[in-house]
């Protein structure tokens, strides 16, 4: 969030809420639990299994049930867990809370709260495009909509991801005598791709230790995916030539990357819109995919909510927030740790 | 147009040099000769001419679509770019073609279409109404890449991650060439035109135009590495100048003056091509342009008020006296001799200049140096002289095409400095879009305060940039537009080539290529230097 709008911050002693930030993250007071909570808790919601909205510690989680293997692996298997299948209704404190799909990645949620008549939704992060790898989002009618704004400028605008998996697809082909490193992010997006891809090849992909496990843990819950292998089953000397490799961006320009003579680059990311951006980062290639709702689905997304006041959680939060301000909506800045998952763009 | 947009996103989309080649030797091949001229003008920087600016662009988009001016300008600050802004814009609102719509299904015009007939016509519609109508109807056939493409053309500047050399050596691999060949019909060709392509390509020996430079020969820094086994014998030495690096070409009854740029600055410099009509036809120098008054080389400041009018007046012509510093004879008796050595061409230039030589045309001098050491004295001492430096040329050598490493060298005096404080910021463009990578620096007046005297972008690795980045994204005072004033922190030392008075600037001083030299953390703020320390500098250089 950008510092000139903190002062904008939503007093939460002044205004009686069923949802507020406090320095733990987003506290539901009639329900006594918070959600994504950045620190232990006695009872933390989850979203979604990204790093920066499940962290460990609390005594109990409650998670969509498509959502808790990945939890597991991300936090641990020893915590108490209650996971609820989408739609189902569960009372905690005065309020009942229920799942509903935000389209993100695999078991991604939007919470939904419903106190004294009044319903309230937390986004957590979402998308709206198409994905074979995870259940597509579901509008929730509520008064309040409590929404991510990771890409909220209207540059930003996406092609549905099998055309951009296609472009994938024949920029690997366009040259069959290197390795193509595909970098994107090890959960969600990476298992995306490979879903896309089986619409254009059966040939076998590659994948980054980090990648591999949550590409197991996709599968097993009856996600259809490409062929894969890990880069590291291969034997010494195997050259990866016109292989299609997938690895996390933490791995562009280490020493994993020596393995592979000459490859060719590219990242898979929603930074990618903005050419500065690409040649920053240092990659030959930029594919625009992202997990989050771009410029147009977001506007669309608020309205088909019915929601007429509405926080924002992170991203460009001050341009959505004057935005949606001109079009008559009540609009509020909660301040909160999630990160622009698909890492900063400055 | 979709041709040359496959070009640009393959060259855009590597960084390996042969798969650039590889990209523009698929290109000309198959590319009608009028295009391959334009693509050739393009990809060389050789045509920048901006038929509208970017705010026009900007204007007219603003004005067909209705769109918040706010939104556009948030926009803007995250690209850093307006053709680029505007062609994600155009898509946002479906004003764009989808990009995966199969070429084929519409019409494509060529590139030399777009450039000889479209864009002209759009700059001739002054009613802006009229314009941002044909603009948007430009637009609505293309794809975001080819809007930001046809963008760049209209707003000229358009820069294409390409080296000259890599386009040289695809044209001359296609068409089966030496690249020296390729390299010196290229040089001086400004026009485009499927006969300007034929001739780029032509297998056999042509006549060069009568205007046409050769290839400069460019010099690389001087380096410990050659001084070890040191000859004087070997070595010409010589001042290097703070000018306009020029050919004067004489041929066909007229004079050309080209710059190392590859423009034509003949109109520039109407008193020095008027002199050179005494040099026999078939002739052609290099040299060094630069303003002397009062037997003084003035500064480079002096020497750009000749540049970029259509016409001198007679009173700047006066005031800033040219005069030209032969070094170099490249043709003499229409033959090129570029092949003899350095000490027989010198013979040959003396000899053609001995009538010619005034107060306005002169020799540049060799110097003398027994060793190492001495040509760091005589360094130490070119500011004295005027000069920027030492060149160092091998008495042997032929005049090389572009920059061949072994026979020119330069040796440039160290950079006036003085310590500053960032005052200003602001967001980059291309590369650094969304950083803050454009910063001013302030010295200390009189009356304790900062006064801003330069702007710098470079010097600063990738981990400064970001971490500075971070500081003033913390630490701004107040924002103006784009522009973020900051809380006066951090101290850098600037390097610069030269310092001049001008009465343009607050601080009352200009100075010539500032850049970042260190980022002084030892530093605090008011330990800055202060602007009558710049102003001393003033009467140590030119």
């Amino acid at each position: 969030m950008k510092a000139r709008a903190w002062h904008k911050i939503w007093n939460i002693k002044t205004v009686n809420n069923l949802v507020r930030a406090t320095s733990e993250g987003l506290y539901c007071e009639p329900g006594n639990f918070f959600i994504d909570p950045w620190k232990p808790v006695q009872t933390a919601l989850i979203t979604h299994a990204h790093s920066d909205h499940a962290h460990a510690g609390s005594a109990q989680y409650f998670c969509a049930e498509k959502c808790l293997p990945l939890l597991k692996h991300r936090i641990g298997h020893e915590n108490k867990y209650h996971a609820l299948k989408y739609g189902e209704k569960f009372k905690i404190g005065d309020t009942v809370i229920s799942f509903h799909p935000a389209g993100h990645i695999l078991g991604s949620s939007q919470v939904r709260i419903e106190y004294k008549g009044k319903v309230w939704v937390v986004s957590g992060d979402f998308k709206r495009g198409e994905d074979p790898s995870c259940d597509e989002f579901e509008v929730v009618h509520c008064d309040v909509f409590i929404s991510e704004a990771t890409f909220a400028l209207p540059i930003y605008r996406w092609e549905s991801g099998e055309v951009t998996a296609k472009k994938i697809f024949d920029w690997w082909q366009s040259d069959l005598e290197r390795p193509s490193l595909l970098f994107c992010y090890a959960l969600g997006k990476s298992q995306r791709v490979l879903a896309e891809l089986k619409k254009f090849t059966d040939k076998k992909v590659y994948l980054h230790g980090a990648v591999e496990n949550l590409t197991e843990i996709y599968r097993k819950n009856g996600i259809d995916l490409i062929d894969t292998a890990p880069v590291a089953s291969m034997e010494k000397g195997y050259s990866f030539k016109g292989d299609l490799i997938i690895a996390p961006p933490s791995a562009h320009r280490s020493t994993w990357m020596k393995r592979f003579k000459d490859p060719q680059t590219a990242f898979a990311s929603g930074w990618m819109q903005v050419r500065g951006v690409r040649r920053r980062k240092g990659y030959e290639k930029g594919f625009v995919l992202s997990d989050h709702a771009d410029w147009i689905e977001l506007n669309r997304t608020i309205e088909q909510t019915g929601a007429k006041t509405v926080y924002l959680t992170h991203g460009k939060t001050d341009v959505l927030e004057r935005y949606l301000t001109e079009k008559g909506y009540e609009v509020r800045l909660f301040k909160t740790e999630y990160e622009d998952q698909e890492e900063a763009s400055s | 147009m979709k041709a040359f947009t496959k070009l640009y996103d393959e060259l855009d989309s590597t960084t390996s040099t042969n798969e650039k080649i590889t990209a523009l030797k698929k290109y000309f091949t198959n590319a009608p000769a009028d295009d391959a001229m334009w693509a050739v003008l393009i990809l060389t920087s050789r045509i920048s001419k901006r038929v509208l600016t970017s705010r026009s662009l900007r204007e007219s988009f603003l004005r067909i679509t209705k769109y918040s001016n706010w939104l556009y300008e948030e926009s803007y600050s995250q690209v850093g770019d307006t053709a680029e802004t505007l062609s994600l814009l155009l898509q946002s609102l479906d004003l764009a073609r989808h990009e995966s719509i199969a070429p084929g299904e519409t019409s494509d015009k060529s590139l030399s279409n777009w450039l000889e007939v479209d864009i002209p016509e759009l700059a001739k519609i002054k009613d802006e109404d009229q314009r941002a109508e044909k603009l948007l109807s430009f637009w609505k056939e293309l794809t975001p890449l080819e809007i930001f493409i046809l963008n760049k053309l209209m707003t000229g500047g358009f820069r294409v991650g390409v080296s000259e050399k890599s386009v040289v050596r695809a044209l001359s691999e296609v068409f089966n060439l030496e690249t020296d060949q390729v390299s010196h019909r290229l040089t001086g060709a400004t026009d485009p035109g499927a006969e300007n392509f034929k001739r780029l390509i032509s297998k056999e020996k042509l006549e060069s135009l009568p205007s046409q430079p050769y290839p400069f020969c460019l010099a690389y820094a001087w380096s410990e590495r050659t001084e070890k086994d040191w000859d004087s014998q070997r070595w010409c030495i010589e001042w290097k100048y703070d000018g306009i690096r020029s050919q004067i070409i004489r041929r066909a009854g007229a004079i050309w003056i080209w710059s190392r740029g590859e423009d034509d600055i003949s109109v520039s410099f109407p008193d020095i091509a008027e002199l050179f009509a005494a040099l026999p036809d078939g002739t052609v120098l290099d040299g060094e342009i630069v303003i002397i008054k009062d037997d003084q080389i003035q500064s480079f400041q002096e020497l750009q008020k000749r540049l970029g009018r259509k016409k001198v007046s007679a009173l700047t012509l006066k005031n800033t006296p040219a005069a030209f510093i032969a070094y170099d004879c490249l043709e003499t008796g229409h033959e090129d001799i570029r092949q003899i050595s350095l000490r027989e061409r010198k013979q040959i230039l003396e000899k053609l200049m001995t009538p010619l030589l005034s107060k306005k045309i002169r020799l540049s001098p060799t110097l003398n140096a027994e060793n190492p050491e001495q040509v760091e004295d005589l360094r130490a001492l070119s500011r004295e002289k005027q000069a920027e430096g030492v060149m160092i040329k091998d008495w042997s050598s032929s005049y090389p095409v572009g920059r061949k490493t072994g026979y020119w060298w330069k040796n440039k005096v160290d950079p006036l400095t003085l310590d500053a404080v960032l005052l200003y910021a602001q967001a980059g463009t291309g590369r650094r879009a969304n950083l803050y990578t454009d910063y001013t620096f302030a010295l200390w007046s009189e009356n304790k305060e900062l006064i801003p005297f330069a702007k710098a972008y470079s010097g600063l690795d990738q981990d400064e940039i970001n971490q500075l980045d971070y500081w003033i994204r913390r630490h701004t005072k107040e924002k103006f537009g784009p522009v973020r004033s900051l809380e006066p922190f951090h101290v850098f030392e600037i390097g610069f080539e030269g310092i001049a008075a001008s009465n343009r600037h607050k601080s009352g001083i200009a100075v010539r290529f500032p850049r970042i030299l260190r980022w002084r953390k030892d530093k605090k703020f008011d330990e800055a230097d202060h602007l009558t320390t710049a102003f001393k500098l003033l009467d140590g250089t030119p």
